[in-house]
């Protein structure tokens, strides 16, 4: 039932004369066979268009050995250079913490400890939650001291430890913030354990893990710590609970730095993975996994909500034990993509003989150039974003929202027993905290094709992102037109001048996630005639941003408003990644309207309902679009809930900035009572939120011209695209689109 | 909290008609209860051939732990599913057996 075969890439988008590796896992199959193959269509569903895909002759054919590879999740921080550490025998190590697990096991806030052999020294939360400090003699034979007082989840709490090595003396201290009667929360400790340094070792020193091990070359952590870390410091005396304290400050005292090991400073660098060192030593780190970063600190007082403007009060790092960027697999075979080879969706297919995994990929045309006169935008960001997403299994309560049953999949299963995979921006970490980190550099099993999500639709029978937008592929290839495919990461890198080689561009059916730099190519080639059709719903609704240095990965905060599976904490709301204030582009001074002419206005996921003709059909402007259309109910049929008009709709709002000439060609109809206007939409509580009760919970198909000649039409609706293929591609979804798109072929300005 | 009037037959066979989709209100607020059920034990659908065939599978709720797979049912139709589902849930709230 499970499945046991996956992989992932390096790149999603490459072109001719590029490389791109293939990253394999499997479990108990030991041989697999590889091809590369152009995929046309990928849909079960009975009455869809089926798999089409043809074999690419390349050097990839061929049988592979199966093998697993391991993932090491959980973020921390590292420092290369591992002498000053090692020199110490007597020493102090303290730091601010904010624990949100405390009582999840013994987790190492800072130290240089092996896990495999139990040597070095390390500042702990202990099994007891406690504040601990370990000096490693080997196995079974630490020394330890602990306070024996429980740390308080998600109370900032100084905690500090003294370790003297000629007289064995050690001091803890463990000072809670916030105080509360009946509740102990700081002490002061001395203990006497045997004298002498710390058992050597060759682990780096490293901040909220300790050192597992190494693999593939690289050293991984163990015993995660879950929680904000802010000012570690490492001094190479005992130091008292004064002088401690004195070391809080920025920037440390002139007569403490010649205590000082090092002295970190998250508040330093926050867009990059490096941590700076702010001692004279500088011993600088790196962050590994993409702990969060921009999080508020011990110190924050909420006069400034922006970290850019007040970065010293930004110096925490929050880190996970699910935390994950790169999962670091080995390359088990590699593709230089033949000259030549025509632009489009594709994917490595491995077959098992009892299984068969497509781990998709994306051939844009040679860099710098078109192949095509339309371009279908892979809305690949927005894949992102719901990566490994796990509602199915970790929510209860999604069934009520959803209103069937959940109906999960072999790839649910396997994803379900991996949690080292990783979580999508629409989940908890295990501690409660929101992920607002992303990347691809791990296998995702729900971008896959052929998937369906298993909470959309009747029983999970709903295709989403990367599988609904397989019906826009086998479309295309069913009309034939030809297509050049392009991705957001493409876009995000090259902004306009990647568009205005189209005279036409295509989105998928939910993209969703949007970077300033998309957004403005976008709205720049709409400003210079671009037509543009929006093939889905809920678009441009979330500002997203690219990391500055590492590839495949994105950030978003869910801020103050929208749809949110979790809320980002008051003062938390600008991006790490970018500085940029996050959460809706609609309070960002940017609605959706004022770009496509729609916005997002009601979701739900049982049934889709369909569209209803309205007059501005007729209008000579937009007359085309419905040439050979007979009839006024539009879409009442499809893979994807049974019509064109369901999942996530948007409407036209002249408020919000829809242009006053955007006609509005058709507007839902038959949404089920589980359809609700979107909270954004509703200012104060009321019984009338469904689209039952509230005309505005619906979608509306529109159309506009834009600057210089350009249009844009908006289906509003994620189910659209699954109603393209209904009765073999000849039906009125299918002839809309058709009528629109080879009008926007057209050079004739609008 | 809302609960569950076990003397409503007539919102069981409006369910048995329509599982999915539009439902009356006072279905709907059945259904918040029925599918509102917790973990751990919470029942889902397990699909083992597209479009065609579904174990019944309960959550643990704990992460990471292996989904139970329910030895010995499967379900050829959606509609089966929901309603063999809906039973074992009534049976649950009501300790009534649904024919």
């Amino acid at each position: 039932m499970k499945k046991r075969i996956v992989g992932y890439t390096d790149k999603i988008s490459v072109a001719p004369g590029e490389i791109i590796d293939f990253k394999v896992t499997t479990d108990d199959i030991p041989r697999y066979h590889a091809d590369i193959v152009r995929l046309i269509s990928c849909d079960h569903d009975p009455t869809g268009s089926g798999t089409k895909e043809e074999v690419i002759e390349t050097a990839v054919s061929g049988d592979y050995d199966g093998r697993w590879q391991e993932t090491y999740a959980g973020s921390y921080a590292v420092i290369d250079d591992a002498a000053p550490f090692d020199a110490l025998e007597s020493f102090t190590l303290q730091a601010m913490v904010w624990p949100t697990t405390p009582d999840l096991g013994r987790q190492v806030l800072l130290g240089k400890w092996s896990e495999a052999d139990e040597t070095g020294y390390a500042l702990v939360i202990d099994d007891d939650g406690a504040l601990a400090l370990m000096i490693g003699d080997g196995p079974g034979a630490a020394r330890v001291v602990s306070t024996g007082l429980a740390l308080s989840e998600r109370i900032w709490c100084f905690v500090g430890a003294s370790f003297d090595a000629s007289s064995g003396t050690v001091h803890l201290y463990q000072e809670a913030m916030i105080e509360y009667p009946l509740r102990e929360s700081t002490i002061e400790l001395e203990a006497t354990v045997a004298a002498g340094a710390p058992g050597r070792n060759d682990a780096p020193f490293m901040i909220a893990a300790a050192h597992g091990g190494t693999a593939r070359g690289e050293d991984f952590g163990a015993r995660h710590y879950n929680g904000k870390i802010d000012s570690p410091r490492v001094a190479n005396r005992a130091l008292g609970l004064e002088e401690m304290s004195g070391l809080m400050h920025r920037p440390i005292p002139s007569e403490a730095q010649s205590d000082m090991v090092a002295a970190w400073d998250f508040a330093r660098g926050i867009r990059s993975t490096r941590i700076e060192d702010a001692s004279a030593n500088k011993l600088h780190g790196r962050l590994v996994n993409l702990p969060t970063r921009a999080m508020m600190g011990y110190n924050w007082t909420g006069s400034e909500m922006n970290w850019r403007h007040a970065p010293e009060q930004y110096g925490a790092i929050h880190f996970h034990h699910d935390d994950i960027y790169d999962a670091g697999w080995e390359t088990d075979f590699s593709l230089t993509v033949p000259d030549g080879l025509a632009s489009g969706v594709y994917c490595a297919r491995l077959d098992s003989g009892d299984e068969v995994d497509r781990i998709p990929f994306v051939v844009r045309p040679p860099r710098g150039s078109a192949t095509n006169d339309v371009a279908f935008l892979i809305p690949t960001a927005s894949y992102m974003a719901y990566a490994n997403e796990h509602h199915g299994v970790d929510s209860a309560g999604s069934e009520v929202m959803m209103g069937h049953l959940t109906g999960l999949k072999p790839e649910d299963l396997m994803l379900n027993e991996h949690r080292e995979w990783g979580y999508s921006l629409y989940e908890h970490h295990a501690d409660g905290s929101g992920v607002c980190y992303s990347s691809r550099l791990r296998p995702v099993l729900n971008w896959r094709p052929g998937y369906t999500n298993p909470w959309i639709g009747t029983a999970g029978t709903a295709a989403w992102q990367w599988p609904a937008d397989n019906h826009i592929t086998a479309w295309l290839d069913a009309m034939g037109h030809g297509c050049d495919f392009i991705t957001d990461e493409d876009l995000h890198a090259e902004g306009l001048g990647l568009l205005e080689r189209y005279r036409c561009v295509l989105t998928g059916s939910h993209p969703e996630y949007y970077s300033t730099r998309m957004w403005d190519a976008v709205d720049g080639y709409l400003g210079q005639g671009g037509r543009f059709m929006y093939l889905g719903g809920k678009g441009f609704y979330w500002r997203i941003a690219y990391h500055d240095e590492l590839d495949g990965v994105l950030e978003l905060r869910r801020a103050e408003d929208g749809i949110r599976d979790w809320v980002a904490d008051p003062g938390e709301y600008y991006h790490s990644f970018s500085g940029e204030y996050g959460g809706l582009w609609r309070r960002n001074g940017r609605p959706p309207q004022g770009l496509v002419g729609v916005g997002m206005a009601t979701q739900g996921f049982d049934i889709s309902g369909y569209y209803r003709r309205m007059p501005d059909a007729e209008n000579p402007r937009v007359a085309f679009a419905f040439d050979g259309v007979d009839g006024d109910i539009i879409g009442d049929f499809g893979t994807v809930g049974g019509g064109a008009a369901g999942l996530e709709l948007d409407r036209r709002d002249f408020r919000l900035g829809s242009p006053p000439h955007t006609l509005v060609l058709a507007t839902s109809e038959g949404l089920s009572p589980l359809y609700f206007l979107c909270p954004e939409e509703v200012d104060n509580v009321g019984p009338t939120v469904s689209a039952q009760d509230d005309n505005n919970a619906r979608g509306d198909v529109t159309f506009m011209e834009t600057a210089n000649g350009g249009a844009v039409f908006s289906t509003s609706s994620i189910s659209w695209a699954g109603s393209l293929s209904w009765n073999g591609f000849n039906n009125n979804v299918s002839k809309i689109t058709d009528n629109v798109l080879r009008r926007f072929l057209d050079p004739a300005p609008f | 909290m809302t609960t569950i009037d076990a003397s409503r037959k007539d919102l069981v066979a409006e369910f048995r008609k329509t599982p999915v989709g539009h439902q009356s209100v006072e279905l709907q607020k059945l259904m918040n209860v029925m599918r509102g059920e917790g973990f751990p034990g919470k029942h889902v659908l397990i699909c083992t051939k597209p479009y065609e065939e579904w174990r019944l599978g309960r959550l643990s709720g704990v992460r990471g732990k292996a989904i139970e797979v329910v030895e010995g049912v499967v379900y050829t139709s959606i509609e089966e599913a929901e309603w063999e589902v809906f039973k074992i849930r009534w049976m649950a709230l009501t300790g009534e057996e649904l024919d």
